[in-house]
């Protein structure tokens, strides 16, 4: 799925990198970091409630090039520095994290397991 | 042979992943495999993550090969009582602070575990914590 097509369904806010010429294949759901380490797939969407730097370490070390903050979480000034320094494209939803992934989902989204 | 050393201070959540994250740039610019390099920094990062959560200080040595990256990380602090048990999915000592960060799962150790080709837990209580990590890069 295009990026710029997740960022439709979510009504989302691209705060950091870029979303052209980006797709996403998988999509991952957890607000856990140790359990995002654990999954092992490419061109993965990772949707969080979790909004820190480790955020983004956690995605550096993952190889996850886009996240999505649900329930308005903002992402801060110093995770959208490190996100662009690293090529990761940061995106903001109002949506809960129930919504965000029904609606991916229904759109086609694929998931890990 | 590359040496790289980093020093980590307990409970600072900003800094912590600074010193995987050199680590995986420097694996990067080594040619390493993508798949080789997740594994190592995936175990490099928990590893840090629980100096950081668990631990008053540390350090990170690791030292890359063309054979293997080895990492031993020692860190001052309350240590491990019991290895084992430690080593089990979903025990945990973490702080809610540490929860707050995303971590504290009791997921850390099983992972490491499985990303590396050796792992070595040496502890002792009240005095600190040594982990010694091997991946094959060939
Ligand atoms: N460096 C360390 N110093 C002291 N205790 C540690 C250290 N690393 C791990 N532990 C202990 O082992 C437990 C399990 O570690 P881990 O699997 O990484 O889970 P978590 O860090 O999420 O609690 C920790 O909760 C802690 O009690
Ligand atoms: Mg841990």
């Amino acid at each position: 799925m295009e990026l710029n097509q997740v960022i439709d369904i979510l009504n989302a806010k691209v705060v950091a990198g870029n979303a052209s010429n980006f797709s996403v294949e998988k999509g991952f759901c957890s607000d856990l970091m140790s359990d995002v380490l654990t999954v092992d797939t490419d061109k993965m969407l990772l949707i969080t409630g979790m909004s820190n730097l480790q955020t983004i370490r956690t995605s550096e070390m993952a190889d996850i090039h886009c996240i999505a903050l649900v329930r308005n979480k903002k992402a801060t000034i110093e995770m959208k520095g490190l996100a662009m320094e690293l090529g990761i494209t940061l995106i903001e939803t109002s949506f809960s994290m129930y919504r965000a992934v029904g609606e991916l989902y229904a759109s086609g989204l694929q998931p890990v397991y | 042979m590359i040496n790289l050393k980093y020093t980590i201070e307990g409970g600072n959540f900003t800094n912590a992943g600074f010193a995987s994250s050199q680590v995986k740039k420097t694996l990067k610019q080594l040619n390493v495999s993508t798949k080789l390099i997740k594994n190592v920094v995936v175990a490099l990062y928990e590893a840090e993550v629980n100096i950081v959560a668990h631990a008053n200080k540390g350090e990170i040595d690791v030292s890359i090969s063309p054979e293997e990256v080895k990492m031993i990380l020692t860190d001052q602090g309350k240590g491990i009582k019991d290895i084992d048990q430690a080593m089990t999915v979903g025990y945990s000592t973490a702080s809610q602070k540490v929860r707050a960060m995303g971590f504290g799962a009791g997921m850390g150790l099983p992972n490491i575990k499985k990303n590396v080709d050796l792992l070595t837990i040496e502890s002792n209580v009240g005095i600190g914590t040594t982990l010694t990590m091997i991946k094959k890069l060939i």
